[in-house]
């Protein structure tokens, strides 16, 4: 290589590696200033030092003296793993279904429930108040469950675009070996399906752990309310005196799934690639 | 299965068979199919009729009623032996909800009866030919092997159908009526008012005014939130993907953060970090000598915040989907174009910027309609502040999407916000269906 080259690619290596830590430094600066907040004494949201000058833990201790954090927590897991489980199972099937399957109407049904899936949810949320209302679901889990999971299929796509490249013939050899629907579903498909099943469960448990439009609607009584809702509700008027427990509160409802995200990194770039057009 | 009767002479098939069935099964659901010898089936069948009749003449005049006038009785004391009482009248809102469950049980009872009508025609069809029907297990192992996507797509669709489509009916007729808050039930009864919300929504100066202006903002933020998110996550994902570079899974992990967060909490986090008075950000820039800026509270400044903070939020998305995408160019490509003395820059814009446009087009314009639709930010971030004298209801961030839940969940404008509705899912359906049908995901892929 000729010095003159050496030299460029140096110069352009160096820009490249100040331009990725300024980004890294964009990016992780909200995380760290919340994470410094919430171990930072005294409640303001103003700070006269860029790092705190004194630790303390007193925060989180707070958080479950003053609300009932601990059952927020529990009630967020509860919905979020529930809602995770069955929007999956629905989501798999209804891709399936368009994926492998001829059938009249299919085209159709697959347009209605993509317009249906850009359709944002509040939008119809006081029909759904009154339906769950004579269902006599109002302020339960079960409620919140089964909107959740009943909106999960429609973002049925990347399942499909998933699906369809698995080879037809693996399903059809299994087929003429007198293999039916079923065990063909979840003995061939599902198990060569890892990344989009993780994909759409980490999607389903993600929405259900953060939504608080609709959670806020239906959930009434403190016992029965998720973090979202809890958290929200929490600085509503006062957060500007109660800053830091706020944070810390952040902080606790935010590492379970950034954690999980970030573990599945993989996944989610083979899940958000499945849906796009690949020429 | 067909018995061909090779030589012998076969007899001219007669209609009778068909016709029959097909006209008993017009008569009562399910006679068709027992004149078939289909018993079980056909029972079954005559079973859902009763109901289907059952509930014709006990709810369905119930709810064509209450659809038509939306309850007649007003809440009103009335005077029992020397007190009064109250006396609760129609709820107009329950009864159109109900109504709507009726009418949508009776359309799938009479979507059946045609079926049975049309599935004994066939059967008896058949029977003239001289084929055995189908007996009930095997019909059940018939439907098992060959209607298996009908069964599979039953639940999610019931369910998309009762939360989603009978909610969206619900908004469109509410476009059609006087439901506000003064006029909530059970206290009042909401009457059908035809086109007025439309009118005053549209015509009317102050509204208007909103409206037009709510509409144009909503579809510039858009396009920048678009823009930035893409070219930014584009420029993100050539940094990191980009030749002798190293650790590049840490810098990815590090651009995934903002993404990995959740979204609630993040951008309430923004929220306190723009805080004109007390966020860090102007205090830094106070440290640096340089004036504090109105981050959230000039209308400028908590447009361009707005942006920048969606930025922060969407661009690791996009970095994601490039850098898939990035791995599926053919590496001969950029071999040959180095043997023709092609320079770096050279290559990014003839060779990668156009496969990768050419696999995202779809993908940003379903960007661009999910930014239209970007609630969460707005609600969370500005709440649609600064406040603005000249709209009704709406500040200069809002766009029709918040605006909308303001004017439902904070003002009662039920019948507004409904119409704005059905505005917001005009231009959406427009978008998603011409890209859809354009998706390769989307077009019969063994058709070639």
């Amino acid at each position: 290589m000729r010095p003159g080259n050496q030299a460029r690619t140096t110069i352009r290596l160096s820009f490249s590696y100040i331009a990725l830590i300024l980004l890294t430094a964009f990016c992780a600066y909200p995380a760290l200033w919340v994470l410094m907040s919430s171990f930072r004494t005294g409640d303001a949201l103003f700070s006269d030092t860029i790092l705190p000058a004194s630790y303390t833990l007193s925060h989180y201790t707070e958080l479950f003296a003053k609300h009932p954090f601990g059952v927020w927590y529990m009630n967020t897991l509860k919905i979020a793993v529930s809602s995770m489980i069955l929007g999956t199972i629905l989501t798999l099937l209804t891709g399936y279904a368009f994926s492998v399957f001829r059938f009249t109407g299919r085209k159709n049904l697959m347009s209605i429930l993509l317009v249906l899936g850009l359709f944002p949810g509040f939008m119809s949320m006081i029909a759904i108040y009154i339906l769950l209302n004579q269902m006599n679901l109002l302020n339960t889990h079960t409620a919140v469950v089964i909107v959740y999971a009943a909106g999960a299929p429609l973002y049925f796509l990347f399942a499909k675009s998933y699906f369809d490249t698995i080879p037809r013939s693996l399903v059809e050899a299994a087929r003429i070996d007198g293999a039916g629907h079923m065990p063909i579903f979840f003995r061939i498909v599902l198990p060569l399906s890892t990344p989009l099943i993780v994909y759409t469960a980490l999607m389903t448990f993600t929405g259900a752990f953060t939504d608080f439009i609709f959670a806020k609607l239906v959930l009434r009584s403190p016992d029965k309310k998720t973090l979202a809702v809890g958290l929200f509700d929490m600085i509503g008027d006062r957060f500007s005196n109660e800053f830091t427990m706020f944070a810390a509160g952040c902080v606790l409802a935010a590492v379970p799934v950034t954690i999980l995200f970030i573990l599945m990194q993989r996944f989610l770039v083979d899940g958000l690639t499945a849906g796009a057009d690949k020429g | 299965m067909q018995q061909l009767a090779i030589g012998s002479k076969y007899p001219e098939p007669s209609k009778k068979f068909r016709k029959k069935a097909a006209l008993l099964s017009v008569i009562a659901m399910g006679l068709g199919q027992i004149y078939n010898r289909q018993y079980v089936k056909g029972f079954l069948m005559l079973a859902f009729y009763v109901y289907g009749i059952f509930t014709a003449v006990t709810s369905l005049p119930h709810a064509l009623w209450a659809l038509v006038t939306l309850g007649e009785t007003e809440t009103h004391l009335q005077k029992v032996g020397r007190i009064y009482k109250q006396v609760m009248g129609d709820h107009s809102i329950f009864l159109m909800v109900e109504s709507l469950i009726t009418v949508f049980i009776m359309l799938v009872l009479i979507w059946l009866y045609i079926a049975g009508i049309k599935d004994a025609y066939r059967t008896g069809k058949l029977r003239e030919e001289g084929v055995r029907p189908n007996t009930f297990k095997q019909t059940l192992s018939f439907v098992a092997a060959y209607r298996f996507p009908h069964i599979v797509l039953a639940v999610p669709i019931l369910g998309v159908v009762f939360f989603t489509v009978m909610p969206i009916i619900f908004m469109i007729l509410v476009a059609f009526t006087d439901f506000t808050r003064e006029t909530m039930p059970p206290a009042h009864l909401i009457n059908w008012e035809g086109l007025q919300a439309f009118k005053e929504l549209l015509r009317t100066k102050a509204w208007s005014h909103t409206f037009y202006s709510v509409t144009l903002w909503t579809f510039i933020w858009a396009f920048f939130a678009t823009i930035t998110g893409y070219f930014g996550g584009f420029a993100a994902a050539l940094l990191v993907q980009s030749k002798g570079i190293r650790f590049k899974s840490f810098w990815r992990t590090a651009f995934i953060l903002p993404f990995a967060i959740p979204m609630f909490v993040s951008t309430l986090i923004m929220r306190n970090i723009f805080n004109g008075q007390f966020g860090p950000v102007n205090q830094y820039l106070g440290m640096l000598g340089i004036a504090k800026a109105p981050w959230l509270s000039d209308p400028l400044w908590a447009k361009i915040t707005l942006v920048l903070v969606n930025f922060w939020l969407s661009f690791p998305v996009s970095m994601l989907m490039i850098i898939g995408i990035l791995s599926t160019i053919p590496k001969d490509m950029y071999e040959a174009a180095d043997i023709d003395g092609a320079s770096g820059s050279q290559k990014t814009r003839l060779i990668t910027f156009p496969m990768v446009m050419y696999s995202m087009a779809p993908l940003i314009i379903m960007q661009f309609v999910a930014n239209i639709n970007n609630f969460n930010i707005v609600y969370l971030l500005t709440n649609g502040k600064p406040l603005n004298g000249d709209f009704q209801f709406a500040g200069h961030t809002d766009i029709l999407i918040t605006w909308l839940f303001k004017l439902s969940m904070e003002q009662g404008k039920y019948n507004y916000a409904s119409v704005i509705g059905i505005f917001i899912f005009i231009v959406l359906s427009v978008f998603a269906i011409w890209n859809v049908r354009r998706t390769k995901a989307f077009k019969e892929e063994d058709a070639s």
